[in-house]
Protein backbone atom coordinates (compact mmCIF):
# COMPACT_ATOMS: atom_id res chain seq x y z
CA UNK A 1 0.00 0.00 0.00
CA UNK A 2 3.02 2.59 0.52
CA UNK A 3 4.14 1.75 -3.10
CA UNK A 4 0.85 2.56 -4.04
CA UNK A 5 0.65 5.86 -2.26
CA UNK A 6 4.10 6.59 -3.79
CA UNK A 7 1.92 6.54 -6.76
CA UNK A 8 -0.36 8.74 -6.46
CA UNK A 9 1.99 11.22 -4.45
CA UNK A 10 3.32 11.47 -8.41
CA UNK A 11 -0.08 11.76 -9.94
CA UNK A 12 -2.77 12.31 -7.40
CA UNK A 13 -5.33 11.96 -10.29
CA UNK A 14 -6.60 8.40 -11.73
CA UNK A 15 -10.25 8.09 -12.62
CA UNK A 16 -9.00 4.59 -11.28
CA UNK A 17 -12.90 4.35 -9.32
CA UNK A 18 -15.48 6.37 -11.99
CA UNK A 19 -18.95 4.97 -11.75
CA UNK A 20 -17.99 4.06 -8.52
CA UNK A 21 -20.06 5.73 -5.61
CA UNK A 22 -18.18 6.59 -2.22
CA UNK A 23 -20.37 7.16 0.71
CA UNK A 24 -18.45 9.03 3.71
CA UNK A 25 -20.95 8.01 7.07
CA UNK A 26 -19.35 10.27 9.91
CA UNK A 27 -21.43 9.98 13.00
CA UNK A 28 -18.85 11.72 15.24
CA UNK A 29 -17.82 14.97 13.46
CA UNK A 30 -14.01 15.38 11.77
CA UNK A 31 -13.21 17.56 9.71
CA UNK A 32 -9.81 16.44 8.66
CA UNK A 33 -10.67 12.73 7.83
CA UNK A 34 -14.16 13.71 5.90
CA UNK A 35 -12.25 15.87 3.75
CA UNK A 36 -9.06 13.71 3.10
CA UNK A 37 -11.35 10.79 2.27
CA UNK A 38 -13.81 12.81 0.22
CA UNK A 39 -10.50 14.37 -1.58
CA UNK A 40 -8.82 10.71 -2.29
CA UNK A 41 -12.68 9.56 -3.52
CA UNK A 42 -12.78 12.73 -5.77
CA UNK A 43 -9.35 12.34 -7.35
CA UNK A 44 -9.55 8.85 -8.16
CA UNK A 45 -12.83 10.00 -10.27
CA UNK A 46 -15.70 8.52 -7.71
CA UNK A 47 -18.43 10.29 -6.48
CA UNK A 48 -19.09 11.07 -3.00
CA UNK A 49 -22.37 10.64 -0.89
CA UNK A 50 -22.57 10.83 2.69
CA UNK A 51 -23.64 13.25 6.44
CA UNK A 52 -21.05 14.69 8.20
CA UNK A 53 -23.37 15.61 11.27
CA UNK A 54 -25.69 12.47 12.23
CA UNK A 55 -28.08 15.00 14.36
CA UNK A 56 -29.60 15.43 10.17
CA UNK A 57 -30.18 11.61 9.71
CA UNK A 58 -32.35 9.08 11.15
CA UNK A 59 -30.09 8.08 13.47
CA UNK A 60 -30.85 10.29 15.91
CA UNK A 61 -34.44 9.37 15.09
CA UNK A 62 -33.15 5.67 16.94
CA UNK A 63 -32.43 4.08 13.61
CA UNK A 64 -30.39 1.71 14.83
CA UNK A 65 -26.55 1.42 13.03
CA UNK A 66 -27.66 -1.65 11.17
CA UNK A 67 -30.29 -0.52 9.54
CA UNK A 68 -28.36 2.63 8.41
CA UNK A 69 -25.59 0.85 6.73
CA UNK A 70 -27.90 -1.73 5.04
CA UNK A 71 -29.73 1.10 3.41
CA UNK A 72 -26.71 3.37 2.79
CA UNK A 73 -25.68 -0.28 1.20
CA UNK A 74 -27.75 0.22 -1.25
CA UNK A 75 -26.31 2.91 -3.10
CA UNK A 76 -22.72 3.12 -2.45
CA UNK A 77 -20.07 0.62 -3.74
CA UNK A 78 -17.70 1.42 -0.42
CA UNK A 79 -18.67 3.14 2.67
CA UNK A 80 -16.21 4.61 4.75
CA UNK A 81 -17.48 5.59 8.02
CA UNK A 82 -16.29 7.24 11.39
CA UNK A 83 -18.27 6.61 14.84
CA UNK A 84 -18.01 7.40 18.21
CA UNK A 85 -19.00 3.83 19.16
CA UNK A 86 -15.89 1.12 19.43
CA UNK A 87 -16.17 -1.75 17.58
CA UNK A 88 -18.78 -0.35 15.34
CA UNK A 89 -16.94 -0.74 12.06
CA UNK A 90 -16.21 -4.03 12.57
CA UNK A 91 -19.90 -4.32 13.40
CA UNK A 92 -20.57 -2.78 10.10
CA UNK A 93 -18.14 -4.74 7.69
CA UNK A 94 -19.65 -8.00 9.33
CA UNK A 95 -23.18 -7.15 7.94
CA UNK A 96 -22.67 -5.15 4.81
CA UNK A 97 -22.51 -6.66 1.72
CA UNK A 98 -20.16 -3.66 0.66
CA UNK A 99 -16.78 -2.98 1.80
CA UNK A 100 -16.32 -1.03 5.26
CA UNK A 101 -13.18 1.46 5.71
CA UNK A 102 -13.09 2.54 9.13
CA UNK A 103 -12.11 5.95 9.38
CA UNK A 104 -12.17 5.89 13.23
CA UNK A 105 -14.20 3.83 16.23
CA UNK A 106 -13.93 6.02 19.39
CA UNK A 107 -10.87 5.06 20.85
CA UNK A 108 -10.56 2.05 19.60
CA UNK A 109 -8.38 2.48 16.15
CA UNK A 110 -8.07 4.67 13.29
CA UNK A 111 -6.06 2.49 10.67
CA UNK A 112 -6.03 4.98 7.96
CA UNK A 113 -4.30 7.46 10.50
CA UNK A 114 -1.61 5.15 10.97
CA UNK A 115 -1.24 4.23 7.10
CA UNK A 116 -0.14 7.73 6.90
CA UNK A 117 2.19 7.90 9.76
CA UNK A 118 3.66 4.87 8.27
CA UNK A 119 3.87 6.69 4.67
CA UNK A 120 5.64 9.57 6.28
CA UNK A 121 8.23 7.97 7.82
CA UNK A 122 9.12 6.08 5.15
CA UNK A 123 9.28 8.76 2.99
CA UNK A 124 10.94 11.08 5.02
CA UNK A 125 13.56 8.38 6.70
CA UNK A 126 13.51 6.21 3.46
CA UNK A 127 13.22 3.23 5.38
CA UNK A 128 10.70 2.10 8.21
CA UNK A 129 14.03 -0.11 9.54
CA UNK A 130 15.93 0.75 13.15
CA UNK A 131 15.04 4.00 13.36
CA UNK A 132 14.92 6.14 16.45
CA UNK A 133 10.92 7.05 17.16
CA UNK A 134 10.43 9.39 19.91
CA UNK A 135 6.38 9.51 21.19
CA UNK A 136 6.11 12.85 23.37
CA UNK A 137 3.09 13.93 25.16
CA UNK A 138 -0.38 12.04 26.11
CA UNK A 139 1.17 8.67 25.42
CA UNK A 140 -2.07 6.91 27.48
CA UNK A 141 -5.19 8.16 25.82
CA UNK A 142 -3.48 8.97 22.47
CA UNK A 143 -4.54 6.13 20.14
CA UNK A 144 -2.71 7.54 16.91
CA UNK A 145 0.47 6.53 19.30
CA UNK A 146 -0.78 3.08 20.07
CA UNK A 147 -1.04 1.97 16.99
CA UNK A 148 1.76 3.48 15.32
CA UNK A 149 3.76 1.92 18.09
CA UNK A 150 2.13 -1.83 17.17
CA UNK A 151 2.43 -1.02 13.55
CA UNK A 152 6.31 -0.71 13.88
CA UNK A 153 6.57 -3.93 15.49
CA UNK A 154 8.01 -5.74 12.48
CA UNK A 155 10.39 -2.80 12.07
CA UNK A 156 13.18 -3.04 14.82
CA UNK A 157 12.57 0.39 16.11
CA UNK A 158 13.47 1.81 19.40
CA UNK A 159 10.94 4.15 20.94
CA UNK A 160 11.72 6.50 23.41
CA UNK A 161 8.35 7.73 25.24
CA UNK A 162 8.34 11.15 26.88
CA UNK A 163 5.05 12.07 28.93
CA UNK A 164 4.34 13.49 32.25
CA UNK A 165 3.51 10.54 34.84
CA UNK A 166 -0.15 11.07 34.49
CA UNK A 167 0.21 9.81 30.68
CA UNK A 168 2.81 7.68 30.87
CA UNK A 169 2.86 4.81 28.49
CA UNK A 170 -0.03 2.00 29.65
CA UNK A 171 1.66 -1.07 30.91
CA UNK A 172 -0.41 -3.04 28.22
CA UNK A 173 1.70 -1.42 25.69
CA UNK A 174 5.28 -1.53 27.69
CA UNK A 175 4.45 -5.55 27.89
CA UNK A 176 3.82 -5.70 24.43
CA UNK A 177 6.79 -4.23 23.42
CA UNK A 178 8.73 -6.43 25.73
CA UNK A 179 6.64 -9.63 24.30
CA UNK A 180 7.73 -7.86 20.76
CA UNK A 181 11.70 -7.77 21.67
CA UNK A 182 10.69 -3.56 20.73
CA UNK A 183 13.21 -1.55 22.78
CA UNK A 184 12.00 1.59 24.25
CA UNK A 185 13.12 4.11 27.44
CA UNK A 186 10.97 6.07 29.14
CA UNK A 187 11.93 9.62 30.12
CA UNK A 188 9.83 12.60 31.88
CA UNK A 189 12.01 15.70 30.85
CA UNK A 190 11.64 16.66 27.28
CA UNK A 191 14.75 18.88 26.63
CA UNK A 192 17.34 18.81 23.52
CA UNK A 193 19.84 16.13 24.93
CA UNK A 194 17.04 13.79 25.44
CA UNK A 195 15.74 14.34 21.89
CA UNK A 196 19.43 14.15 20.24
CA UNK A 197 19.12 10.80 18.42
CA UNK A 198 15.88 11.27 17.34
CA UNK A 199 15.12 10.28 13.70
CA UNK A 200 11.26 10.92 14.30
CA UNK A 201 9.84 13.01 16.97
CA UNK A 202 5.85 12.61 17.18
CA UNK A 203 4.10 15.22 19.23
CA UNK A 204 0.70 15.06 20.60
CA UNK A 205 -1.58 17.43 22.70
CA UNK A 206 -1.91 17.29 26.33
CA UNK A 207 -5.42 17.63 27.20
CA UNK A 208 -6.75 19.41 30.82
CA UNK A 209 -9.12 17.42 30.49
CA UNK A 210 -7.33 14.28 30.53
CA UNK A 211 -5.58 15.48 34.11
CA UNK A 212 -7.19 14.21 37.71
CA UNK A 213 -5.16 16.43 39.18
CA UNK A 214 -5.44 19.82 37.46
CA UNK A 215 -1.67 20.97 39.81
CA UNK A 216 0.11 18.68 38.19
CA UNK A 217 -1.60 19.89 34.73
CA UNK A 218 -0.54 23.11 35.91
CA UNK A 219 2.76 22.30 36.59
CA UNK A 220 3.64 19.94 32.52
CA UNK A 221 1.83 21.95 30.78
CA UNK A 222 4.48 23.98 29.27
CA UNK A 223 6.88 20.96 29.67
CA UNK A 224 6.35 19.27 26.75
CA UNK A 225 6.49 21.83 24.40
CA UNK A 226 8.78 21.66 21.47
CA UNK A 227 10.65 25.37 20.32
CA UNK A 228 12.81 25.92 17.64
CA UNK A 229 15.95 26.18 19.66
CA UNK A 230 15.25 22.57 20.76
CA UNK A 231 16.23 21.38 17.34
CA UNK A 232 19.56 22.83 16.66
CA UNK A 233 21.24 19.85 17.87
CA UNK A 234 19.44 17.03 16.49
CA UNK A 235 19.81 14.99 13.61
CA UNK A 236 19.45 16.27 10.51
CA UNK A 237 17.33 14.06 9.31
CA UNK A 238 14.49 14.32 11.91
CA UNK A 239 11.46 14.73 11.18
CA UNK A 240 8.51 16.45 13.38
CA UNK A 241 5.11 14.49 13.21
CA UNK A 242 2.14 15.27 14.50
CA UNK A 243 -1.28 14.24 13.87
CA UNK A 244 -3.52 17.48 14.15
CA UNK A 245 -5.18 19.28 15.59
CA UNK A 246 -1.90 21.09 17.91
CA UNK A 247 -2.58 23.80 20.23
CA UNK A 248 0.28 24.82 21.89
CA UNK A 249 2.87 21.77 22.13
CA UNK A 250 4.59 22.79 18.88
CA UNK A 251 5.84 26.34 18.82
CA UNK A 252 4.68 28.19 15.73
CA UNK A 253 8.61 29.50 15.39
CA UNK A 254 9.37 25.73 14.94
CA UNK A 255 7.14 25.88 11.18
CA UNK A 256 9.44 27.17 9.26
CA UNK A 257 11.94 24.50 10.21
CA UNK A 258 12.80 21.92 7.62
CA UNK A 259 12.62 19.35 9.89
CA UNK A 260 8.53 20.04 10.84
CA UNK A 261 6.53 17.83 8.92
CA UNK A 262 3.21 18.07 9.96
CA UNK A 263 1.53 19.88 7.37
CA UNK A 264 3.17 17.39 4.63
CA UNK A 265 2.23 14.67 7.01
CA UNK A 266 -1.63 15.71 6.68
CA UNK A 267 -0.96 15.72 2.93
CA UNK A 268 0.55 12.41 2.63
CA UNK A 269 -3.19 11.02 3.88
CA UNK A 270 -4.40 11.94 0.24
CA UNK A 271 -2.02 9.59 -1.01
CA UNK A 272 -2.48 7.03 2.05
CA UNK A 273 -6.26 7.12 1.66
CA UNK A 274 -6.43 6.67 -2.24
CA UNK A 275 -4.35 3.88 -1.98
CA UNK A 276 -7.13 2.44 1.02
CA UNK A 277 -9.69 3.16 -1.23
CA UNK A 278 -8.02 1.09 -4.40
CA UNK A 279 -7.45 -1.56 -2.13
CA UNK A 280 -10.20 -1.92 -0.49
CA UNK A 281 -11.87 -2.05 -3.78
CA UNK A 282 -9.32 -5.07 -5.14
CA UNK A 283 -7.70 -2.97 -7.46
CA UNK A 284 -3.47 -3.44 -6.91
CA UNK A 285 -0.38 -1.76 -7.24
CA UNK A 286 -0.15 -3.79 -11.26
CA UNK A 287 -3.38 -2.22 -11.92
CA UNK A 288 -2.18 1.51 -10.46
CA UNK A 289 1.10 0.96 -12.88
CA UNK A 290 -1.21 -0.26 -15.76
CA UNK A 291 -2.95 2.89 -15.56
CA UNK A 292 -0.26 5.24 -15.11
CA UNK A 293 1.48 3.62 -18.28
CA UNK A 294 -1.89 4.14 -19.81
CA UNK A 295 -2.33 7.78 -19.14
CA UNK B 1 -27.78 -41.21 56.63
CA UNK B 2 -27.67 -37.61 55.87
CA UNK B 3 -29.41 -35.27 53.90
CA UNK B 4 -26.19 -35.14 51.27
CA UNK B 5 -26.14 -39.11 50.93
CA UNK B 6 -29.69 -39.12 50.68
CA UNK B 7 -29.37 -36.67 47.38
CA UNK B 8 -26.60 -39.25 46.15
CA UNK B 9 -29.23 -41.88 46.37
CA UNK B 10 -31.80 -39.44 44.31
CA UNK B 11 -28.74 -38.92 41.64
CA UNK B 12 -28.48 -42.18 41.26
CA UNK B 13 -32.12 -42.80 41.05
CA UNK B 14 -32.14 -40.73 37.55
CA UNK B 15 -33.20 -42.99 35.13
CA UNK B 16 -31.53 -41.49 31.80
CA UNK B 17 -29.97 -37.64 31.89
CA UNK B 18 -27.28 -35.18 32.88
CA UNK B 19 -26.40 -34.61 36.88
CA UNK B 20 -23.95 -31.25 37.29
CA UNK B 21 -22.29 -31.55 40.33
CA UNK B 22 -19.62 -29.12 42.05
CA UNK B 23 -21.47 -25.92 40.86
CA UNK B 24 -20.03 -22.89 43.44
CA UNK B 25 -23.33 -22.48 45.47
CA UNK B 26 -22.97 -18.58 44.47
CA UNK B 27 -23.52 -19.20 40.73
CA UNK B 28 -26.13 -21.90 40.90
CA UNK B 29 -29.00 -20.03 39.83
CA UNK B 30 -26.47 -18.28 36.76
CA UNK B 31 -25.79 -21.99 35.98
CA UNK B 32 -29.74 -22.38 35.78
CA UNK B 33 -30.64 -19.38 33.60
CA UNK B 34 -26.86 -20.22 31.13
CA UNK B 35 -28.88 -23.54 30.53
CA UNK B 36 -32.10 -22.26 30.20
CA UNK B 37 -33.82 -24.84 32.56
CA UNK B 38 -36.57 -22.34 33.34
CA UNK B 39 -37.82 -23.03 29.62
CA UNK B 40 -37.74 -27.40 29.67
CA UNK B 41 -40.58 -29.27 30.65
CA UNK B 42 -38.21 -32.62 32.24
CA UNK B 43 -37.91 -33.75 35.48
CA UNK B 44 -35.51 -30.92 37.68
CA UNK B 45 -34.38 -31.30 40.75
CA UNK B 46 -31.83 -28.50 41.94
CA UNK B 47 -30.09 -28.61 44.95
CA UNK B 48 -29.07 -25.22 47.02
CA UNK B 49 -26.35 -24.63 49.71
CA UNK B 50 -25.63 -28.49 49.69
CA UNK B 51 -22.46 -29.50 52.05
CA UNK B 52 -19.36 -29.84 50.27
CA UNK B 53 -15.90 -30.84 51.45
CA UNK B 54 -14.23 -29.23 48.34
CA UNK B 55 -16.13 -26.15 48.19
CA UNK B 56 -17.84 -25.72 51.07
CA UNK B 57 -21.10 -25.05 50.09
CA UNK B 58 -22.12 -26.42 46.45
CA UNK B 59 -24.67 -26.76 44.36
CA UNK B 60 -26.14 -29.81 41.90
CA UNK B 61 -28.32 -30.16 39.14
CA UNK B 62 -30.42 -32.91 37.94
CA UNK B 63 -32.01 -33.20 34.74
CA UNK B 64 -33.79 -36.10 33.43
CA UNK B 65 -33.66 -37.15 29.86
CA UNK B 66 -31.43 -34.11 28.59
CA UNK B 67 -28.18 -34.61 27.54
CA UNK B 68 -26.48 -31.00 26.52
CA UNK B 69 -24.28 -31.14 23.22
CA UNK B 70 -20.34 -29.52 24.63
CA UNK B 71 -21.64 -26.09 23.40
CA UNK B 72 -24.30 -25.72 25.39
CA UNK B 73 -22.48 -26.91 28.34
CA UNK B 74 -19.33 -25.28 27.98
CA UNK B 75 -21.13 -21.96 28.44
CA UNK B 76 -20.70 -22.21 32.10
CA UNK B 77 -17.31 -22.44 32.36
CA UNK B 78 -17.42 -19.16 32.57
CA UNK B 79 -19.05 -18.75 36.08
CA UNK B 80 -17.88 -21.89 36.83
CA UNK B 81 -14.90 -23.51 35.31
CA UNK B 82 -14.42 -26.55 37.15
CA UNK B 83 -18.02 -28.10 37.00
CA UNK B 84 -18.26 -31.82 36.70
CA UNK B 85 -21.04 -33.88 34.67
CA UNK B 86 -22.17 -37.47 35.09
CA UNK B 87 -23.68 -38.31 32.26
CA UNK B 88 -26.60 -41.02 33.03
CA UNK B 89 -28.36 -43.73 30.84
CA UNK B 90 -30.45 -47.09 32.92
CA UNK B 91 -29.57 -45.77 35.92
CA UNK B 92 -25.61 -45.85 35.29
CA UNK B 93 -22.94 -43.27 34.74
CA UNK B 94 -21.95 -43.91 31.58
CA UNK B 95 -19.25 -41.09 30.78
CA UNK B 96 -18.01 -37.82 33.40
CA UNK B 97 -16.63 -34.92 31.63
CA UNK B 98 -15.26 -31.86 32.88
CA UNK B 99 -16.62 -28.37 31.40
CA UNK B 100 -13.70 -26.67 29.11
CA UNK B 101 -13.46 -23.04 28.67
CA UNK B 102 -14.25 -22.74 24.82
CA UNK B 103 -12.18 -20.35 22.44
CA UNK B 104 -15.43 -18.10 21.45
CA UNK B 105 -18.42 -17.10 23.45
CA UNK B 106 -21.07 -16.04 21.44
CA UNK B 107 -23.94 -14.02 23.15
CA UNK B 108 -22.89 -15.43 26.66
CA UNK B 109 -20.96 -11.92 28.17
CA UNK B 110 -21.71 -8.45 28.44
CA UNK B 111 -18.86 -6.33 27.45
CA UNK B 112 -17.81 -4.07 30.43
CA UNK B 113 -17.11 -1.30 27.97
CA UNK B 114 -20.49 1.32 28.09
CA UNK B 115 -18.77 2.87 24.67
CA UNK B 116 -19.04 -0.84 22.66
CA UNK B 117 -20.75 -1.12 20.23
CA UNK B 118 -22.68 -4.26 21.59
CA UNK B 119 -24.18 -2.19 24.46
CA UNK B 120 -25.72 0.09 22.04
CA UNK B 121 -27.46 -1.73 19.24
CA UNK B 122 -29.61 -4.80 19.29
CA UNK B 123 -26.67 -7.64 18.46
CA UNK B 124 -25.03 -10.17 20.00
CA UNK B 125 -21.80 -9.82 21.63
CA UNK B 126 -19.00 -12.40 21.05
CA UNK B 127 -15.63 -12.58 23.13
CA UNK B 128 -12.24 -14.40 22.03
CA UNK B 129 -10.91 -16.59 25.41
CA UNK B 130 -7.51 -15.68 25.38
CA UNK B 131 -6.67 -17.09 28.89
CA UNK B 132 -8.21 -20.26 30.10
CA UNK B 133 -6.99 -20.44 33.17
CA UNK B 134 -7.62 -17.41 33.98
CA UNK B 135 -10.53 -16.73 32.27
CA UNK B 136 -9.08 -13.51 30.57
CA UNK B 137 -11.12 -13.04 27.30
CA UNK B 138 -11.49 -9.95 24.81
CA UNK B 139 -14.16 -8.20 22.42
CA UNK B 140 -14.30 -8.96 19.20
CA UNK B 141 -15.97 -5.73 18.89
CA UNK B 142 -14.29 -3.22 21.02
CA UNK B 143 -11.04 -5.00 21.32
CA UNK B 144 -11.24 -4.49 25.11
CA UNK B 145 -10.07 -7.32 27.34
CA UNK B 146 -12.24 -8.65 30.32
CA UNK B 147 -11.06 -10.44 33.47
CA UNK B 148 -13.11 -13.08 35.39
CA UNK B 149 -14.30 -10.16 38.25
CA UNK B 150 -15.57 -7.79 35.07
CA UNK B 151 -17.48 -10.84 33.56
CA UNK B 152 -21.55 -10.30 33.48
CA UNK B 153 -23.48 -12.60 32.03
CA UNK B 154 -26.46 -11.33 29.43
Amino acid sequence: MIKMAQLFEMNPNHRLLENKVVATLFFEPSTRTRLSFETAANRLGARVIGFTDPKATSSSKGETLKDTIMMVSNYADIIVMRHYLEGAARYASEIAPVPIVNAGDGANQHPSQTMLDLYSIYKTQGTLENLNIYLVGDLKYGRTVHSLLMAMRHFNPTFHFIAPDELRMPEEYKLYCKQHNIKYIEHTDFTEEVIADADILYMTRVQRERFTDLMEYERVKNVYILRNKMLDNTRPNLRILHPLPRVNEIAYDVDDNPKAYYFQQAQNGLYAREAILCDVLGITLEDVKNILNYE
Amino acid sequence: MNENSKLELQVAALENGTVIDHIPSDKLFTVVQLLGLEHMTTNITIGFNLDSKKLGKKGIIKIADKYFCDDEINRISVVAPHVKLNIIRDYKVVEKKEVKMPDDLHGIVKCANPKCITNNEPMPTLFHVIDKDNCIMKCHYCEKELKREELAII
